[in-house]
């Protein structure tokens, strides 16, 4: 293959730089995002300098007690500091919804884009398996995953993965139904690059960002569907602090307590708006053309 | 009209290889759990024989192929299984439960679209202005709750603090169910509206500027009269698509919340019987469930025909 | 424009259209432009695109786009000011007094609506019909533009039909409320070549049978002569020439005129060689003080470029806006 070749297949696609109008950090959106985010992150590392109490340590002598100087959101009905399990929540559903995303991602991802790419069989195969999945509501399949795979964190990530990797798997394959009819990838091909190299070495930067950006919104349903499981019992197990569970806990005090379950659930918004905005400003970094 | 809803049985039965897909996917995810499924239903501590008995009860002991084959000769016969936990036939607590969940969702779609139509007609009549920012404001606060949250919270503010409505429940009257499904209804309304609030502000924008609004402005149209006949239905054509792909993923949301709200419909009926390792249940509600979305999928877009009279969909483009 | 005799349908003065900023920076893209239109009278607005023809238009219309503005300037219909009025009364006379047609018949009728039922909706707002009598004469005015079958077709949708019966269609829309003024923006542009000449020939006969006026915006010199009797040539924004459509043609008084007339084909002479004005018209944000067309003008002296030269009557019935308008007296043969 010809160096002239390569280099006007270079010439002729567009470049990964950012393309936005402004920079990263003029943008209200994502540095919004990224503040929002941080501090959650910082907030769940640190979680144990942050607070002297144990999350799972029981102290049944101060059950229920309201919001004060020493537990300034009051303690929950084992006596555990509902602030402290707050804290630790975050490490859980921030991670796991973090960790969640990652298997879809790539397993949809690769099937998508060798489906759009190939066509043919592989990518008729691959569309019927997705409309299968479809069929499902989300929330139906994700629930009856774990229950058989039993409640715990590795049950969680197998369920989500098995359920949300068609998402990738769709618009990757419709990246990529686009890109290879580019100039370039034509061109390309006629100078004789395999197809490996032009999918990994030049198609997969451009047509990654979209996926990238619906991995943020993915992350929050994850989250949401993560705290939903724990709201259900079928999550993590107790007595691990988890944002959804705790819920559940409050949900019995909501007379006399209510903060109990109020304060995790605005934990959650917070978490979601922040990962938001993220995605947008990430949106609006990667495809300034494609104005939402 | 009648022509163009040609596409409708070549749909029905493309649904069918789906469904296939589905009933594979309930019954081996159902049937692969490591160990034996009796021995989950009766406990640790059940004797051998008692074991043998309800795997010989259950099919059990028949190789894993042939028991699914015994399903689907029993799903072709109607016959969904019995329930271990209710000892009665699925198909009647499916078809007991099945209207109050329609229900719940017919309640919450008329709540989503009262909810949504005027706020997105207020936010695209004034885009980048004050209203349209509090609009999208709320669309944002919107997608970040978690569903049962915002039904916990509904009870919290109008059931347990107002007073106004019953913290769960069903009823016993007709007009009582409807009084007890209203806060239920209104959470997922209030799940569904970001979604229809976006797409519809972002079509009323569109509309507004086209050629069409203007001549009709240079007839003299304003305000309702102008919404009424020429933006409304225009606007609605892309939402109606994006509100039915929508719909599957909040399906899943009514099994949660009629937990959260103790209404005793599919949702409940499916949560429980996860629980209780109700094995046939969960199976045939999970098919039920999926079944719906797919004539939902298929009624949308009957529902989409009906209102663009450009949209053909027996045409073989779309093939 | 010197109107004929008694008061004007139309008076637009000193229209200055454009977008509003604060701190006097206001950007103009229709500069003080003034024109009449009598009764009956059937006047073209000639220019290219971005010329500022059809904003002019709208602006009469109260069509104006999302952002642009009047920024100045009076706008009168049959002796009442448009710009101040209620939006309410405004509102009341488009339809019965002032209708309008535009350019693209397919994206200016509503896709979901039957054609029927779209034209029949000025009359049953403005003159009170129930929906059956609107219906009956929306029929009628189909069958008037020359619409075969009509009763059939009035069930139809905009995007069963074709072209040239879309822009019938928009036309029995326009005249249903037997309005006084009609204005077109570009009408015939979108269409056959073939059928542009028969649309023309509907909008004079129907003029003529109602006493209708015609403000007809078009860059194409052809379509005007055919139809309008006085024309109005705009360049960036100005108005640079105005007058009987027959004498302009053969005697330009402005520059852009005549370079118009020499870079357009006539049938009748094919041998003439097609001269093109030379360079492109001005961004809206750096129009040249002074004339706007001096920086492509052939007859350009040094006073061109220092002020605006003003609309000016250089004949009897002729206005032009050019300093040197008495060096272009050749006759285009």
């Amino acid at each position: 293959m010809t160096t002239a070749v390569v280099r006007a297949s270079r010439a002729m696609r567009r470049p990964v730089r950012s393309r936005a109008l402004k920079p990263w950090y003029r943008n209200g959106t994502l540095v919004a995002g990224l503040v929002i985010v941080g501090l959650l992150v910082l907030v769940a590392l640190l979680a144990p300098l942050l607070t002297p109490y144990d999350p799972i340590a029981q102290d049944l002598e101060h059950a229920l007690a309201s919001p004060s100087g020493a537990h300034w959101l009051g303690t929950d009905k084992y006596g555990r500091d509902v602030l402290t399990r707050l804290m630790y929540g975050a490490r859980i559903d921030l991670r796991v919804g973090f960790l969640a995303v990652l298997i879809p991602f790539v397993v949809g991802s690769v099937l998508g884009a060798l489906a759009g790419y190939f066509g043919g069989w592989f990518d008729t195969v691959v569309m019927r398996v997705v409309d299968v999945f479809f069929a499902f509501p989300f929330y139906v399949l994700v629930i009856v995953l774990v229950f058989v795979l039993g409640a715990g964190e590795s049950s969680i990530y197998l369920a989500i993965a098995t359920v949300s990797w068609v998402s990738y798997a769709k618009i990757l394959r419709g990246e990529l139904l686009v890109a290879k009819k580019q100039d370039w990838v034509i061109a390309a091909r006629l100078g004789g690059m395999s197809h490996g190299r032009i999918l990994l070495r030049h198609i997969a930067p451009n047509v990654l960002s979209q996926a990238l950006i619906y991995a943020m919104s993915d992350i929050v349903m994850d989250i949401m569907a993560i705290v939903t499981l724990g709201y259900l019992g079928l999550g993590i197990a107790p007595p691990t602090a988890e944002w959804g569970s705790m819920i559940l806990d409050g949900q019995e005090f909501i007379t006399t307590q209510w903060q109990q379950a109020t304060i995790p659930g605005l934990a959650v918004v917070v978490t979601s708006l922040g990962l938001s905005f993220l995605g947008d400003g990430l949106s609006d970094l990667l495809t300034p053309e494609r104005r939402r | 009209m009648l022509d163009r809803l040609r596409f409708v049985p070549g749909r029905l039965l493309q649904a069918i290889p789906v469904l296939f897909g589905v009933t594979l996917i309930v019954f081996f995810m159902v049937h692969l759990l490591p160990g034996n499924p009796a021995v989950a239903i009766l406990g640790q501590t059940a004797t051998p024989e008692r074991v043998a008995a309800l795997s010989k009860q259950l099919g059990l002991d028949q190789p894993l192929w042939d028991q699914y084959l015994l399903f689907m000769k029993h799903l072709f016969q109607g016959n969904l299984g019995t329930s271990i936990t209710y000892q009665r036939p699925v198909s009647e607590l499916v078809f007991q439960d099945f209207p109050i969940t329609l229900s719940l969702l017919l309640f919450a779609l008329v709540l989503s679209l009262a909810i949504s139509v005027p706020l997105a007609a207020l936010a695209a009549t004034a885009p980048g202005r004050g209203r349209d920012l509090g609009v999208r404001a709320f669309t944002l606060l919107g997608q970040g709750m978690p569903q049962f949250w915002v039904g916990i919270m509904l009870i919290l503010l109008l059931a347990v603090k107002a007073g106004l409505f019953p913290v769960g429940g069903y009823g016993e009257t007709w007009g009582e169910h409807w009084y007890y499904l209203f806060l239920p209804a209104l959470t997922l309304a209030i799940a569904m509206c970001p979604t229809v609030i976006r797409s519809l502000r972002a079509s009323t924008i569109n509309v507004l500027g086209s050629d069409y609004v203007g001549t009709a402005r240079s007839k003299g149209a304003a305000g309702a009269g102008l919404f009424r006949l020429h933006v409304l239905r225009n606007a609605a054509i892309p939402t109606v698509s994006i509100v039915g792909v929508n719909l599957g993923y909040l399906i899943g949301g009514t099994l949660v919340i009629e937990k959260v709200f103790a209404v005793p419909g599919l949702g409940s009926l499916m949560i429980n019987a996860i629980l209780a390792r109700d094995f046939p249940t969960i199976q045939a509600v999970a098919l039920f469930v999926a079944l719906f979305v797919i004539v939902i999928g298929i009624l949308t877009d009957v529902v989409y025909t009906a209102i663009d009279p450009r949209v053909d969909l027996s045409s073989k483009e779309f093939a | 424009m010197i109107p004929e005799s008694g008061a004007p349908l139309l008076r637009v003065q000193d229209l200055t259209i454009g977008i509003r900023r604060p701190g006097g920076r206001s950007v103009a893209i229709v500069e003080d432009v003034s024109f009449d239109v009598d009764p009956g009278q059937r006047l073209g607005i000639v220019g290219e695109s971005g010329s500022g023809k059809s904003l002019t238009l709208r602006a009469v219309a109260g069509l104006l786009p999302r952002g642009v503005e009047v920024l100045s300037g009076r706008v009168e219909f049959a002796g009442r000011d448009l710009l101040t009025m209620p939006a309410k009364d405004r509102r009341a006379l488009m339809g019965p007094q002032i209708a309008m047609i535009f350019q693209e018949p397919m994206t200016a009728l509503n896709p979901v609506m039957r054609v029927g039922d779209q034209i029949a909706e000025g009359p049953r707002r403005h003159l009170g019909m129930s929906a059956k009598e609107a219906g009956e004469l929306a029929v009628s005015m189909m069958a008037r533009t020359g619409i075969p079958d009509p009763a059939r077709r009035a069930k139809a949708y905009p995007h069963e039909l074709s072209g040239g019966l879309r822009q019938r269609i928009m036309i029995a829309m326009a005249v249903s409320c037997g309005p006084r003024l009609l204005l077109c923006d570009e009408p015939t542009t979108a269409l056959d070549v073939t059928v542009q000449l028969q649309v023309l020939k509907l909008l004079e006969k129907l003029c003529d049978d109602t006493g209708a006026s015609l403000v007809f915006v078009t860059h194409d010199l052809a379509v005007v002569n055919q139809t309008c009797s006085e024309l109005a040539v705009m360049y960036a924004g100005h108005i640079v020439e105005a007058g009987r459509v027959k004498d302009t043609f053969r005697q330009p008084r402005h520059p852009y005129t005549r370079g118009l007339l020499e870079s357009a084909p006539d049938f009748d002479r094919p041998e003439r060689e097609l001269i093109p004005i030379p360079g492109f018209p001005p961004n809206v944000a750096d129009r040249p003080s002074g004339c706007p067309f001096a920086p492509r003008c052939g007859y350009v002296r040094d006073h061109c470029t220092e002020a605006v030269p003003p609309l000016e009557e250089v004949l009897p019935g002729r206005l032009a806006a050019c300093y040197e308008s008495d060096r272009l007296v050749e006759v285009l043969a």
